[in-house]
């Protein structure tokens, strides 16, 4: 099956990574390796397995609708590269082209 | 105006859920808060924290597919939807992907002027977490956004019409029967000035031509704030479209998905940003959350607690009350609690017809010159259903029993204490025969008159008996004068 540099690129950009052109090469070639793995996986006879969601036995958890203190915003705001006390800072948004 | 084109329409609406805290944490929802006051590690997406699912969030939602006439999973789970957006703190949406907690419903719509009805099919209903905002302000030319994540992790349910709507007013039709729906149900506020119900629409027009039916490129049109602005913004779209088509003959397929923006000052929709495609957002199940199985016990119980519904309602209300259909639509439509009054009233008062007038007409006004709801006005049902009562029992007529209401609503006094102190206990009919005679004697020429063939005439009489005594039943005093000037001959 396998990954092309052209699809590690289109998949690089939506995960805002920058990758150079030897980076995007090693890429493909390591991801193409476990999409093999996962090609060899495939041939395992699961027809009658039911297909699972999640490895925990776990399900239904749920809490109660209660409120609990929120940080004070100066320590959350404190993360933040840029901040004006009151709002996070990020450049500019624009919605329309 | 025949176009040569039938509009495809389908809708996707956001509504906030009701619910104290948020859907993963234990922040406020409280709408207002000052900028980034209601958030904790949870919600502003720092590493190693852990989401646990609001139980009343997820009772809601169910609750709200159930009256959607949804198919329930029993089986549920929750994916993440990646993408890159500075209100979007984890840079990824906690979302539902492919099993999504109910599908397949609908929502009947009925239209007021025809009363005829049609199912809009919904696709499905499901659960998830609200992002952030971002605010652009351009006017002081700064080139920074600023970001406040109060909302971000709110509850949201995603509600996904099939395009089964045919017209922007029937658009606007089914939202409004679906905020509706949504306010009985006590899920949402609906408010769309706070954005806790929010829509998008596909819209797209199958046109006839020669060759036959062809369908143009859907476009998404997003930032509609009411529901006007969306029967407008779906007007304009259609037009334009189709005005699009005769131009470029472009059809559905040919070009990429569009989204446009309504701008409200402008009236028109404008070009945003290429929608990136659904494999795009590269959803996986979020190892964070088990899946949520539900059993026939809780779905059961939360059916019992949907109630009755609009659309029920309404039906009952005219076969109880006898009322039309325009005025069930229009006394649903003002809530359940104006609705418990009507029916209290019409009990009281025993005429189905003149409730449904009353709270219209007497109530509506009260309620809206003091700005205040149903639970708020000073009468009880049962107090103005002793004073209506009197109409059809012919013992005060509309216009006093106007009187006594606003003379109640001014006082404390009951009815029974108004209507004797205001003279307006009904009159025997000696008392109305001693007023007509009297009058009849004080008026020759009148009675000359009406003798002579102007029947007209006896209008003056009713007058001055109403002068006489307010109480007096004008039809009533017509009739006697009339009948002792011709027991005169």
């Amino acid at each position: 099956m396998g990954i092309s540099v052209e699809e590690v690129r289109k998949v690089a950009m939506l995960a805002r990574l920058l990758l150079d052109d030897e980076e995007l090469q090693a890429m493909s070639e390591q991801l193409t390796k476990i999409l093999d793995y996962m090609e060899l996986l495939r041939r395992v006879e699961t027809s009658n397995v039911e297909p699972l969601a999640h490895p925990l036995e776990l399900v239904s958890v749920f809490r109660p609708d209660q409120l609990a203190a929120s940080l004070p915003r100066e320590q959350a705001l404190a993360c933040a590269p840029r901040h004006d006390g009151q709002c996070y800072l990020v450049p500019a948004v624009l919605g329309e082209l | 105006m025949n176009q040569p084109y039938e509009i495809v329409i389908g809708l996707e609406v956001h509504v906030q859920l009701l619910t104290e805290s948020k859907l993963f944490c234990g922040c406020s929802t409280k709408f207002g808060a000052p900028p980034n006051t209601q958030t904790c590690p949870v919600c502003i997406g720092m590493p190693g924290v852990l989401p646990v699912m609001n139980r009343k969030a997820f009772e809601l939602a169910l609750k709200t597919a159930l009256a959607l006439n949804c198919e329930i999973a029993r089986f549920t789970k929750w994916d993440r939807k990646n993408y890159y957006y500075p209100d979007l703190p984890k840079g990824y949406q906690i979302s539902q992907y492919d099993l999504p907690l109910s599908r397949n419903g609908y929502l009947e719509i009925r239209d007021p002027s025809t009363g005829s009805c049609r199912r809009v099919r919904i696709i499905r209903v499901h659960l998830e977490e609200d992002a952030g905002k971002s605010m652009h302000d351009e006017v002081a030319g700064k080139a920074d956004s600023r970001i406040d994540l109060n909302r971000a992790g709110t509850p949201l349910l995603e509600i996904v019409t099939r395009p089964d709507i045919r017209s922007p007013a029937e658009a606007k039709l089914f939202l409004t029967e679906l905020k509706l729906l949504l306010n009985y149900l006590e899920v949402s506020d609906c408010n769309m000035q706070e954005g806790s119900l929010r829509v998008d629409a596909n819209i797209n027009l199958h046109v006839t031509t020669p060759e036959g039916v062809v369908p143009t490129p859907i476009v998404e049109v997003k930032n509609m704030n009411s529901f006007r602005a969306v029967e407008r913004a779906l007007s304009y779209e259609a037009a334009r479209q189709y005005a699009e088509f005769l131009e470029t003959g472009k059809r559905l397929g040919e070009v990429p998905k569009q989204t446009r923006g309504w701008d409200e000052d402008a009236q028109i929709t404008r070009e945003q940003r290429t929608k990136e495609e659904s494999s795009d957002y590269r959803y996986f199940p979020d190892p964070d959350l088990v899946p949520v199985i539900t059993s026939e016990a809780e779905l059961q119980a939360i059916r019992t607690s949907v109630g009755e519904l609009p659309a029920a309602l309404r039906s009952r209300l005219e076969s109880t009350w006898g009322i039309t259909a325009y005025d069930s639509e229009v006394l649903v439509h003002q809530g359940r609690a104006f609705v418990d009054y009507f029916e209290q009233l019409a009990r009281v008062c025993g005429d189905g017809k003149l409730a449904a007038n009353w709270m219209q007409q007497d109530i509506a006004r009260v309620l809206n010159d003091q700005e205040i709801t149903i639970e708020q006005f000073r009468l009880s049902a049962d107090q103005l259903g002793e004073l209506l009562r009197m109409i059809p029992e012919r013992r005060l007529d509309t216009r006093r029993a106007r009187e006594v209401f606003n003379k109640m609503l001014e006082t404390r006094q009951t009815t029974a204490e108004l209507v004797a102190q205001m003279g307006s206990v009904e009159l025997d009919d000696r008392q109305i025969e001693d007023i007509c005679r009297r009058l009849l004697a004080e008026n020759p020429k009148t009675v000359s008159d009406i003798k002579s063939g102007k029947i007209k005439a006896v209008g003056g009489l009713v007058g001055q008996a109403k002068k006489i005594n307010p109480n007096v039943d004008p039809a009533r005093v017509r009739e006697l004068c009339l009948r002792l000037i011709e027991e005169m001959d």
